[in-house]
């Protein structure tokens, strides 16, 4: 990126700006991209190493962790939670949504910016305050928030029962900045959309990761407003002595499990989205074919976004809530892997009688499929509510999860990195490399989260420090699956400096890359590799749908978006 | 550093992207207050005894507080149509209004909570309490943001600059002046 190709038109402003001025205090729509995506890779490896912290923990009792220490019961539980927080909200969400959203969504819809540039500056700026937040929490006196990544109260809003009197509200405080952040990119990510397509460029023909990043702004922008109210009633409770949460007096711990998961739920699919659009992408440049069903796929993400709020209480079936309530809980967790379930046929049918190529990006996005309906076949256990009186708070709802999440913020993210990665650095990632960390991440990632399936349905419930206390828990087999995820776990944690090593000796001495390096015909295939200032010398025009691929009557198998016939 | 972007000024949805961005924005606090304001509505069904606690609030304050919010979206809305005509001044003076009512507003209830406070009804004296500072905290800071935005934009105003942030900063505010319609009648008349 630093040796950006500079056209004509806005040389005389580009080549004076300091280091400061291009770099932190840029409105450029690319440069805020790569903020928030070496931002959101940073908390990625403090994410990561809390997982190693507590997974070595659990495996070997009372350890010597290597690089660590030893991990108290307290420090334990500050573990667990931020580990929770950071990988979702200072990973998933700057980079699916923030980082690929800003990069992409300019350069896919044929503008020079996003339309409020510097409210994006702002967003950016924000949100690394909310990373300077959470970060520091874990300095202060009681240790990090220790509550669990959800917040329930009353162990969220009494101290006494947390223990971490400040890393609890700094928790609070980070998450919200962060929500301020995100309000500020949504706003300008959906605006942009809206208005400043290409000349030409019709609802069905933007590129179907704009589409996701788009929905998923507006499912959060809908979602996270009344977490943001009960968020301020858990600072005041924490902070001020109010008691809405306290059932004591006149207040109901309920009403937080409500608040967190009408946005918690929907939550889920804001992140999931744009990992989906981008499989959807890939797949069609890496099978030289349509993609299937373009508009059902549309429809489809409508679908999942409207019924995403009406399923959040399949979290709060042994919370207390009427049975009656649970069942029409139930109905609408299962009427919701429909449209799912509908995507990942889709995608399946654009695969066949394609020409498929086995790039790195196309693995990850083939292995997003794989690995994502794992995910989504095990939710149902959890979604029908009499299973999961049982399935409830143990192993099998983490790994549950993980299978979700990993697919969504590691495997998407990496399909979005390798396959755009020339057109942001304007060099080839090293292809062998590529693949050897994919097998290296994928393989070890079902080690350790199928062991946690068998733990869950033995019954080993969540958030506990040590298992030797528990003797139906503590027998020997069940230790050695412990123990087999957490080597698992070192595998894949060292397969990652296999990427990190990819990934900056690329940027530097990689092959160039070219305009269009994967031939494919979005507009972002159409500019310089790395597009300079403005993207465009001449902003395009569009003049037919994204995925136009082997066409018959054409001698290249691909026909670009802004070509006229 | 650099100049607008071209994408700011093209409007592919028909909308201009301030008057759209404001929507958005809009729809966000709508959520937020929407939220706050459920919970509430759930809490006092639940708890009949609240209307106790409420007996206390000042309907006439309330009512008063009222008629100044609304009289002053009027002043928005004449500054709108003078920002329409192009006459900067105008619109201006109207926002100087608005922002005087939106003062009237915060001066009203400053007093009006230093009396309840003073009479032992505090943030921490029941959950209806706790609802009622919060919710009608939450709406001040929007009042008091609002104006200061409705001062900026009418100095730009006056100058006949950015015009066109008249009728977006009223947009703001009948959002804001619709959020106290929701909470008089949920705070001070349901007794």
């Amino acid at each position: 990126m630093a040796e950006a190709a500079v056209p004509a038109l806005h040389d005389e402003q580009h080549h004076e700006q300091s280091f400061g001025q291009k770099y932190l205090w840029s409105t450029d729509h690319k440069m805020i991209a790569m903020q928030y995506l070496f931002t959101g890779m940073l908390m990625a490896l403090v994410g990561g190493f809390m997982a190693y912290a507590f997974r070595m923990q659990l495996a070997f009792p009372g350890m010597d962790v290597p690089f660590y220490g030893i991990v108290s019961a307290s420090e334990y539980n500050a573990l667990v939670t931020n580990h929770g927080t950071i990988m979702i909200f200072w990973v998933a969400m700057p980079v699916l949504l923030a980082a690929f959203g800003n990069f992409l969504i300019p350069l896919m819809i044929g503008c020079d910016d996003m339309v409020f540039p510097k409210v994006n500056r702002l967003s950016y700026q924000i949100f690394l305050l909310s990373a300077v937040v959470i970060l520091g929490s874990l300095f202060v006196e009681g240790g990090g928030f220790a509550g669990a990544w959800t917040a329930y109260p009353p162990l969220s809003a009494k101290a006494e029962y947390s223990q971490t009197p400040l890393g609890s509200s700094l928790w609070l405080v980070a998450v919200a900045l962060e929500f301020v952040a995100f309000l500020l990119g949504g706003i300008n990510f959906i605006t942009t959309t809206m208005n400043s397509r290409a000349p030409g460029m019709k609802f069905y023909d933007i590129p179907m990761v704009v589409w996701m990043i788009v929905i998923a702004s507006v499912l959060f922008l809908v979602s996270v407003g009344p977490l943001i109210a009960g968020a301020m009633m858990l600072f005041m409770d924490q902070n001020v002595g109010t008691a809405f949460y306290d059932p004591d007096r006149g207040g109901d711990p309920i009403l937080w499990q409500h608040l967190f998961w009408f946005f918690g739920h929907p939550e889920v699919y804001v992140v999931m989205l744009p990992a989906v659009g981008i499989t959807a992408d890939v797949i069609c440049v890496f099978a030289r074919k349509k993609l299937f069903a373009y508009k059902t796929v549309l429809y489809t993400a409508f679908g999942t976004g409207v019924l995403s709020f009406t399923v959040w209480a399949h979290h709060q079936f042994i919370a207390g809530i009427d049975p009656r309530m649970a069942h029409i809980f139930t109905v609408t967790t299962l009427l919701i892997s429909i449209p799912i379930a509908e995507m990942i046929f889709v995608y399946i049918a654009t695969l066949y009688g394609g020409s498929i190529r086995l790039t790195t990006p196309m693995l990850w996005a083939l292995a997003f499929i794989a690995e994502f309906l794992i995910g989504g076949v095990t939710g149902i256990f959890l979604g029908a509510s009499g299973a999961d009186i049982y399935l409830h708070d143990t192993y099998f709802v983490l790994a549950h999860f993980h299978y979700m999440f990993y697919p969504i913020a590691i495997i998407g993210t990496f399909a979005g990195i390798a396959h755009w990665f020339p057109k942001m650095f304007g060099r080839m990632m090293n292809e062998t490399l590529g693949k050897i960390h994919f097998w290296l991440t994928v393989i070890p990632f079902n080690v350790i989260f199928i062991p946690l399936f068998i733990l869950g349905l033995a019954g080993q419930h969540r958030r506990i420090y040590d298992y030797t206390n528990f003797p139906e828990l503590a027998i020997q087999p069940l230790q050695d699956l412990r123990v087999l995820a957490t080597v698992a776990l070192l595998v894949m944690l060292g397969a990652q400096l296999i990427f990190l090593y990819n990934f900056f000796s690329s940027m530097f001495k990689g092959k160039k890359a070219g305009k269009n390096p994967w031939n494919a015909t979005t507009l972002e295939w159409t500019t310089e590799s790395p597009p300079p200032h403005g993207n465009w010398a001449e902003l395009p025009t569009v003049y037919r749908g994204p995925y136009e691929y082997g066409n018959p009557d054409r001698e290249d198998d691909y026909w670009p978006q802004n070509e006229p016939v | 550093m650099s100049a607008t972007p071209i994408a700011t000024g093209r409007s592919t949805s028909g909308i201009p992207t301030g008057r759209l961005a404001v929507w958005w924005v809009i729809a966000s606090e709508i959520v937020i207050f929407g939220g706050l304001l459920i919970s509430y509505i759930m809490h006092r069904l639940a708890h009949g005894n609240w209307a106790e606690q409420a007996a206390h609030t000042s309907t006439w304050v309330g009512a008063f507080n009222t008629l100044v919010l609304l009289s002053s979206s009027l002043s928005a809305v004449l500054g709108h149509k003078a920002a329409d005509a192009g006459d900067g001044k105008k619109a201006a003076k109207m926002l100087y209004i608005t922002a005087f009512g939106a003062l009237t507003f915060v001066c009203v209830k400053a007093a009006e909570w230093t009396f309840e406070i003073s009479h032992g009804y505090t943030i921490t004296s029941s959950t209806f309490w706790s609802f009622y500072y919060t919710a009608a905290g939450l709406h001040a800071l929007h009042v008091i943001a609002g104006a200061i935005i409705m001062l900026i934009v009418a100095q730009a105003a006056k100058r006949n600059q950015h015009l066109n942030r008249v009728e977006l900063i009223g947009l703001y505010w009948h959002f804001v002046d619709l959020v106290w319609i929701f909470l008089f009648p949920l705070l001070y008349i349901a007794k």
